[in-house]
């Protein structure tokens, strides 16, 4: 018994020392199992996990560059960066949020709409993030804030930059304005290029040369916990200022071009023919830039792009008008050109005139008729009828070429954005766009600046400049240099020259722009009342585009004042000075207000006074009485006025 | 020196591997608490404590285990019921007992209990255990099995199989009951799985994808092989782990304070605790190879081996081999009731080891 059971003993002994085996074994491929794991994480998957573990506590802060500040051409600002100051209040360290924002309301002003979206922020946002209550205080807010600050736990004031505008709304259709990004603003740009960024400039050179001003974004690497709470900064990468811009314009001509133009609706534009740098670009009515930069809302955008005299409509660059009389210097130079008259050639007006074969008429605006004119005569007086014959003997393709090498009817490539390519019509045209043939009525029409043809002021300005340059040109623009805003070096934006039009001979630039001499100089001169006091040369042209096309058994024109506004006839001006020596040419285009000589060369001698002399030395006053005694004198073209009144 | 803890029934052996575990551990639950000296402190506190019950448990004769194992495993019975009855919540599930002076979870101390009175049902047995043995034994096991289940403790539960199950084989369970077993829990695994409450059966689902949840159910997973995967072989340096520092990883220095420490030591040093560990097993292996009844090698191979189950499940879950279960790193995670009833265990390894007849050959 005693021995069996030892026996017994000794057989469980020995299988427990197999199971004890086993048991080892277990454990060690256990342990063996858990070390490849392990192998397989920490050693083949290491640097795999590294990033993933920087991943995780990285977080890539941009920091925004400072937008260049854009100059005019003396340095006076047109756009700067302003300090702009947030309340802003971090939810976490409040207790008694709805009391807070009630003691906040004595202190700041907060509309029912800041508090709607600080609520709904605070929602969205990690507690410890500071929300955004009120953007831009003022001055007196801010003071008031700062007295009481110790009684506002969990409130701070930050401070950004926002754009500011000096020149307001004179300014504002060349310098334009930034405005939030858009999403697709956004998907547009290259990858990470709006770090930290929240505005793009939206319209005039902010838009054109955003590139240039925008800088670009540094970043900040700051180690943030699981709940995203910046603990410190690891790295940083320095980001860099966009460039400053000077622009060609000159601030002070701007803002006489501006105050000319008056409650007029139109545009002006002036070009330093020299290098086609733009001195002054004008649209009226205009608008307030700064309404766009904290996000206009719908109410006041709706007024303005709903206004009818579309305020944020670019006229200069945008708008697109009959040029009327302001081609005849041009025509006259194609004329010369074409050897299809000479300047000596004259025409015979008798106030109007019919094709071969058609009884319709084609009226002077004189009725009475102008009598023998020759080249100069037709050009000084505005002859409508020596440009009838003249425009016969060129034909359309021959009209169409050479306008077109002066500029008209094609976008200029202006360093803004939206520009039209307006139109100057062509048989080709005709037939592609209208499947019409084309009738030899519409070259008459044509050729006084009527009919199809349809310009912008710029065009016209720089048609004149071409002129005014004898042929040379440059492409407009108004960036003239760019500014390191660091290294303060300036690197200027050389005037790009457009291919000379050289004329057979050369010296009917000279023959044209004596006639043009002869329109602001000349006894009969449809500008004779901005010539006669002045003391320098001009050379220029007046026009007066018809807006509603006079029925053929109209006999007598209707008065300015019974023409309702929309239906008036557009003043417009074109001319450059000195004469022989050209420094500023200048286009001019008043809306619906009557004729070019009285009404749009006045707005041109003033700019160019402001430009050539540093003063206006016009004086309408002074000219006026000189002009009414003055016979009843040559007007508007194109256009027939039974009263006829001086322009 | 071994003298006087010769004369005091404490294996030192034991004592220093237990010691190198626990002062590892709390180097990195001072990293893993944010530089907490007090959490360090109170974990030190409990070591001491488990070292006082330990030395103490290492007193009494094995014999005297074997006598109190019933009554032990009766009151833990009755102390589970009472929990299910009227036991503290927390963290949605019912295991606390709350005694007024101490709260603490029954199913701990069943640990213990387990596979003493296994071990002292099967110690008169005939070896290896006849059918009828095996049945009764399997009552024993499965009764608390289900009670701890139900609070639910899925982690706790398979401890206490595992402690259950491991009495059974070392005192030689048929190969072909063992596999039969296996076979059995793998066909009833798809009615256990309709039993295990939603974050469970989630839990388990994230294993086989932890990124398809990242910032869910897998979070836990994905931040625990980010820290351990970023350590690489030497690690980022003590106190110098991302994961946990900046707090992506949860539970950094409870259940998953081995991300921290192969986070901020690597792999070298991991194998080193490893190695540690399974010294510590095989000290109990020795222990039980060397004890002198049959009761005295099933509890202390028992042990052993289900301290060995312990660390792996740990390791497994944060690894991500295994789902995640509330099981602690043995001595090393910061935690109270599982310190002291883990060196309960060991006080009994040491009087097993200690109170040997010198006679007995």
């Amino acid at each position: 018994m005693a021995l069996s059971s030892i026996k017994n003993l000794q057989r469980e002994r020995q299988a427990f020392l197999a199971r004890a085996v086993v048991g080892t074994v277990f454990c060690l491929l256990g342990t063996a199992l858990l070390i490849v794991r392990l192998f397989d994480l920490q050693i083949l998957q290491n640097e795999y996990f590294q990033t993933r573990a920087n991943e995780n506590r990285m977080r890539v802060m941009p920091v925004a560059p400072v937008r260049g500040l854009i100059y005019d051409r003396h340095g006076a600002l047109l756009a700067q960066n302003k300090p702009a100051f947030v309340l802003e209040v971090i939810p976490e360290q409040v207790e008694d949020m709805p009391g807070l924002l009630k003691r906040l309301t004595g202190v700041v002003q907060l509309t029912d709409q800041d508090i709607g979206r600080f609520k709904e922020r605070v929602r969205k946002t990690p507690r410890y993030r500071p929300v955004p209550l009120r953007n831009n205080l003022t001055m007196e807010e801010l003071a008031r804030y700062e007295v009481d600050r110790h009684a506002f736990r969990g409130v701070d004031v930050s401070a950004g930059l926002t754009r500011n505008y000096p020149l307001g709304v004179s300014g504002a259709h060349i310098v334009g304005y930034v405005g939030g990004i858009t999403e697709s603003e956004l998907k547009e740009a290259a990858e990470n290029t709006y770090e930290g960024l929240s505005l793009i400039g939206k319209t005039g050179v902010e838009k054109s040369s955003e590139d240039t001003l925008r800088g670009e974004s540094g970043a900040k690497i700051i180690e943030a916990n699981a709940y995203g709470r910046p603990l410190r900064e690891l790295d940083y990468r320095r980001g860099y200022p966009g460039r400053n811009l000077y622009l060609s314009i000159d601030a002070k001509v701007q803002l006489v071009a501006e105050q000319a133009l008056g409650e007029l609706d139109g545009a002006v534009v002036a070009l330093d023919p020299r290098s086609g740098e733009i001195i002054a670009l004008v649209s009226k009515p205009g608008f307030d830039p700064h309404l766009f930069i904290e996000g206009i809302d719908y109410k006041t955008y709706s007024v303005l792009s709903n206004d009818p005299k579309r305020p944020l409509f670019n006229r200069a660059l945008q708008g697109t008008y009959p040029p009327g009389s302001t081609v005849k210097p041009a025509m006259a130079i194609a004329g010369l050109e074409y050897g299809v008259v000479t300047p000596d050639d004259g025409v015979y007006c008798r106030g109007e005139i019919s094709l071969p074969g058609s009884s319709r008429k084609y009226r002077c605006w004189k009725r009475s008729g102008h009598g023998f004119q020759d080249m100069v005569g037709g050009v000084m007086r505005s002859c409508d009828v020596y440009f009838y014959e003249l425009a016969i003997k060129l034909g359309i393709d021959r009209m169409h070429d050479s306008m077109t090498r002066l500029g008209l009817g094609h976008k200029t490539g202006v360093d803004l954005p939206l520009e039209k390519s307006g139109l100057f019509p062509s048989r080709e045209w005709k037939l592609k766009r209208r499947k019409e043939q084309w009738y030899p009525g519409e070259t008459l029409n044509v050729g006084i600046g009527q009919g199809y043809t349809s310009v912008t002021p710029l065009q016209l300005a720089q048609m004149t400049a071409r002129i005014a340059m004898r042929g040379k040109g440059f492409k407009p623009h108004v960036v003239y240099a760019t500014q390191d805003a660091i290294t303060r070096q300036v690197t200027p934006v050389p005037p790009v020259p457009l291919d000379p039009i050289e004329l057979k001979d050369n010296r009917n630039w000279q023959r044209v722009i004596d006639a043009m001499i002869g329109v602001a100089h000349g006894v009969g001169g449809t500008a004779a009342r901005i010539g006669r006091d002045s003391p320098y040369q001009i050379a220029a042209k007046t026009g007066t585009a018809q807006v509603a096309a006079m029925r053929q058994d109209e006999k007598k024109a209707r008065s300015l004042e019974s023409t309702p506004l929309h239906l008036r006839d557009h003043a417009l001006f074109v001319a450059f000075a000195p004469a022989d020596d050209p420094k500023i040419a200048v286009a001019v285009i008043a809306e619906h207000a009557g004729h070019g000589g009285s009404i749009a060369a006045p707005i041109a001698r003033q700019v160019m006074d402001m430009y050539l002399l540093g003063e206006v030395r016009y004086n309408a006053g002074a000219a006026a009485p000189a002009a009414a005694v003055a016979t009843p004198e040559p007007d508007a073209d194109g256009h027939v006025h039974e009263v006829e009144v001086e322009d | 020196m071994a003298d006087l803890l010769e004369s005091w029934h404490v294996d030192l052996w034991l004592l220093l591997l237990l010691s190198a575990v626990a002062g590892l551990g709390m180097f990195v639950i001072y990293s893993a608490s944010g530089h907490s000296i007090p959490a360090v402190v109170n974990q030190a506190e409990r070591f001491v404590l488990g070292l006082f019950v330990m030395t103490v448990v290492a007193q009494a004769p094995p014999e005297f285990y074997r006598m109190v194992a019933p009554w032990l495993y009766g009151l833990t019975v009755l102390l589970l019921l009472l929990v299910a009855a009227i036991g503290d919540h927390a963290m949605g599930a019912q295991r606390w007992l709350d005694l007024g002076f101490i709260r603490f979870q029954p199913s701990e101390l069943m640990k213990l209990a387990m596979p003493m009175t296994l071990a002292a049902f099967l110690h008169h047995r005939r070896l290896p255990p006849r059918p009828l043995t095996l049945l009764a034994a399997l009552v024993i096991l499965g009764a608390p099995t289900m009670l701890i289940m139900v609070q639910p403790d899925l982690g706790t539960s398979m401890l206490v199989v595992a402690a259950g199950g491991f009495a059974l084989f070392f005192a030689g369970l048929q190969w072909r009951w063992i596999l039969g077993a296996l076979a059995a829990v793998g066909a009833a695994a798809p009615l256990l799985w309709e039993r295990l409450h939603d974050y469970q059966q989630k839990r388990i689902l994230t294993l086989l994808d932890p990124e398809s949840d990242p910032l869910g159910a897998g979070y836990h997973i994905t931040q625990s092989k980010i820290a351990i995967g970023s350590g690489g072989l030497f690690g980022k340096g003590w106190l110098e782990g991302t994961q946990a520092k900046l707090e992506f990883l949860p539970e950094a220095h409870t259940d998953f304070i081995f991300a921290v420490f192969a986070e901020e030591l690597g792999l070298i040093t991991v194998l080193v605790l490893l190695t540690i560990y399974l010294c510590i097993v095989g000290r109990c292996l020795w222990i039980a190879v060397r004890a002198q009844d049959s009761f005295q090698r099933l509890l202390a191979a028992s042990l052993g081996m289900t301290f060995f189950i312990y660390v792996f499940i740990n390791i497994g879950m944060v690894i991500g081999l295994l789902p995640v279960v509330g099981v602690p790193l043995p001595l090393f995670s910061f935690g109270g009731t599982s310190m002291v009833s883990l060196l309960a265990g060991f006080g009994m390894l040491m009087s097993i080891h200690t109170h040997r007849k010198l006679l007995a050959n």
